[in-house]
């Protein structure tokens, strides 16, 4: 498979425009000018590319949700990357800036958007320093401002840094951030295309998602749809992390078998060590165990093993690590990351650390487990934004597929602390419903 | 050094649970004239604020001016963008609290954010909390705080030393890195992020054109 993201990424200059250029850079933003707008559309629909945030929603779809009329409109590219396990789009941008900036003019021209912004998140600052330098260079070279290459079309682009919160990757956490404000989501719908930023129309995108754009227009939606397979087209960034040797960014064809990924592309776990679980699409995702490690790496094929593809990064976890500490870890980022908005999420992302905390340090008893399992349970589906989801999906699916050792760690810890052995296994039903 | 003030009761909402002071006159939009605000400053936001289609949204890029200027967001720093942005002093504070990066208390100014999430903790993350803490010995110039994921796990375990991503990090790194900073010199140069190659070309031939499981099979 030939790469298209990460062609010679590592190339020196590439940053520069010039290397850009060189390489054809810019091409496929000059046959998009000459085309009609609904022709561009059709090869986003065509193309067959679902975002790569997290939530996998078409390309194409969502772009055409944005109303024809003459009023301000806007494109926005989510580069807030939080999601932990998650580093893809930081590569892109310090290695490539222009193609993600290229990408964006296409599809702002697309949906005939005039303004349009990246909401970098805060802490990447050697990437935001890169972005900033190469839209310098892109106004300069007139693919920015106004009549871009005498096509009419004029496109205003700035680079918004963001302070440090997981929330403002939720695209409309995002945009009440964007607006000067506490990243708090807003309820949906409206959603974003008919009343976004400024409450105008808005187009709101992944990096990597933005960054594909001049693939498809260099190839044709069509052609492009040929990568992966049927309802996972194209290529995919997967960042794997945690128990492995090659930790890093890969670009893979999406189908592709999970077990080389995590084994022939990123080395596996040290010699010694197996696969205990793994996170396939970020820490938001419902872990999967070494028996899936065969599920192919698209859409649909882990959605039918029971998790998601999510952002595309893959945590193996070994068995040298403890199950309980890494809910507790978990869990403590979304309490952390919880905007307090809503109830079930900013309550239940507090109640489940102080539970896990229990397990830990061996005041819990198996009844607990009941109890976080039915916190779990009562978050899911019921808070305004998928905060609190993300949080009782893996937390979840981590009590239910390791409970036998969150029972053993309970007892061997209640043992240390002299708390004796622990009462009768647990009622079925939990004693106590939230 | 205190363990980092994760919000006790959860969440990004300080002080929702204390009560406010009826007698307290409500704030007012400071008057720009009659605060000074350091002129490079006020430049600075009100070229920030000349950016987007409604000003309010240059409200995190002013914070990130006031905090480089004044060391953390400080009532006089909130004061200042809220006389420059003219809004209320309440309105910056709100902001203020809500992001990870904005400093509420005064810190020390080198600011060193170690991640102790997933990826980095599965690596030893918080034993490099640890070690940095104690590499520091109390020193109040330094600012070490845990941190969630910073998007580096590849190099986990991880830190950003004054916003330079570097990694993989060993206990002994620590030491190096409070010294470089004490010495005023370049922090782990060979472990910089911005020197890492990317692991995808590692398994590709000619130019990117075959991945590793091609190659093997
Ligand atoms: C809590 C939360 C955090 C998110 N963080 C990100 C993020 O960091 N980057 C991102 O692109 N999408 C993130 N998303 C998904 C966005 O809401 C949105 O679906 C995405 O930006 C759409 O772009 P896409 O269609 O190109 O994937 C997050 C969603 C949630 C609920
Ligand atoms: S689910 Fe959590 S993060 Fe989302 S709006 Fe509710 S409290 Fe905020
Ligand atoms: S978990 Fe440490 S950088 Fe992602």
């Amino acid at each position: 498979m030939s790469a298209i993201l990460f062609d010679r990424i590592d190339e020196p200059g590439l940053n520069d425009i010039d290397t850009y250029e060189r390489r054809g850079g810019y091409e496929a933003l000059r046959k998009a000018l000459a085309q009609p707008r609904e022709g561009l559309l059709e090869e986003l629909k065509a193309s067959g590319l679902r975002g790569r945030g997290g939530a996998g929603f078409p390309l194409g779809m969502k772009a055409s949700f944005i109303p024809g009329a003459d009023i301000d409109k806007y494109l926005v590219c989510n580069a807030d990357e939080s999601e932990p396990g998650t580093f893809k789009d930081r590569e892109l941008m310090q290695k490539n800036p222009h193609m993600l900036i290229e990408g964006m003019i296409i599809a702002a021209f697309t949906v005939d958007a005039n303004r349009s912004f990246i909401y970098i998140r805060g802490e990447y600052v050697l990437q935001a320093e890169v972005l900033e330098q190469a839209i310098a260079q892109a106004k300069a070279a007139g693919f920015l401002g106004d009549n871009i290459l005498g096509s009419g079309f004029s496109l205003d682009l700035v680079l918004h840094r963001g302070a440090g919160a997981y929330i403002c990757g939720e695209e409309t956490g995002l945009l009440d951030s964007l607006e000067g404000k506490r990243g708090n989501p807003r309820l949906k719908p409206p959603f974003p295309a008919n009343q976004g930023l400024f409450q105008g129309p808005t187009l709101i995108n992944n990096v990597e998602t933005l960054a594909t754009i001049p693939a498809i227009i260099r190839m044709g939606g069509s052609e492009y749809a040929k990568l992966g397979i049927e309802n996972s087209a194209g290529t995919k960034l997967v960042s794997v992390s945690g128990n492995v040797q090659r930790p890093g960014n890969y670009e893979i064809e999406l189908g592709m078998s999970s077990r080389d990924i995590i084994f022939d592309l990123a080395g596996g776990p040290d010699e010694g060590r197996e696969v205990k679980f793994w996170f396939p699409g970020g820490s938001s995702s419902s872990v999967l165990t070494a028996a899936d490690l065969d599920t192919t790496y698209d859409f649909d094929a882990m959605e039918k093993a029971g998790s998601m593809l999510g952002s595309g990064a893959i945590i193996v976890v070994d068995d040298s690590n403890s199950v309980v500490d890494v809910a507790l870890t978990l869990a403590s980022f979304y309490k952390h990351e919880s905007c307090g908005k809503c109830t079930p999420c900013r309550e239940g992302t507090t109640w489940t650390v102080k539970m896990l905390q229990r397990v830990q340090s061996g005041e819990a008893t198996p009844m607990d487990l009941d109890i976080i399992a039915s916190v779990q349970e009562q978050i899911i589906g019921n808070c305004l934004c998928v905060l609190g989801d993300a949080m009782a999906i893996p937390v979840g699916s981590l009590v239910a597929k390791f409970r036998p050792e969150f029972e053993a760690h309970i007892e061997s810890a209640r043992e240390r602390n002299g708390l004796g052995i622990t009462p009768p296994a647990a009622s079925e039903e939990p004693v106590l419903s939230l | 050094m205190t363990e980092v003030t994760r919000f006790t009761h959860g969440s990004r909402i300080p002080g929702w649970d204390e009560p406010v002071d009826p007698t307290k006159a409500a704030a007012v939009i400071p008057d720009l004239a009659n605060t000074p605000v350091p002129t490079e400053l006020r430049e600075e936001i009100q070229a920030e604020m000349a950016k987007y289609p409604v000003f309010r949204s240059a409200l995190i890029p002013a914070l990130h001016a006031a905090q480089r200027v004044h060391g953390w967001c400080s009532p006089e720093a909130i004061e200042q963008v809220a006389a420059v942005m003219g809004i209320t002093p309440g309105e910056v504070a709100a902001v203020a609290t809500f992001y990870d990066m904005f400093e509420t208390q005064p810190v020390g100014s080198q600011a060193i954010y170690v991640c102790t999430n997933i990826s980095c903790s599965l690596r030893g993350g918080p034993k490099i909390l640890e070690a940095m803490r104690a590499a520091a010995d109390g020193d109040a110039d330094f600012n070490i705080r845990a941190f969630e994921c910073l998007g580096a796990c590849d190099m986990a375990p991880m830190a950003s030393v004054n916003g330079e991503f570097v990694g993989p990090l060993t206990e002994s790194d620590c030491a190096q890195i409070v010294a470089d900073l004490k010495s005023g010199g370049e922090v782990l140069a060979a472990k910089q992020l911005r020197v890492r190659p990317c692991a995808d070309q590692a398994g590709r031939v000619d130019g990117g054109q075959t991945t590793t499981s091609e190659v093997t099979q």
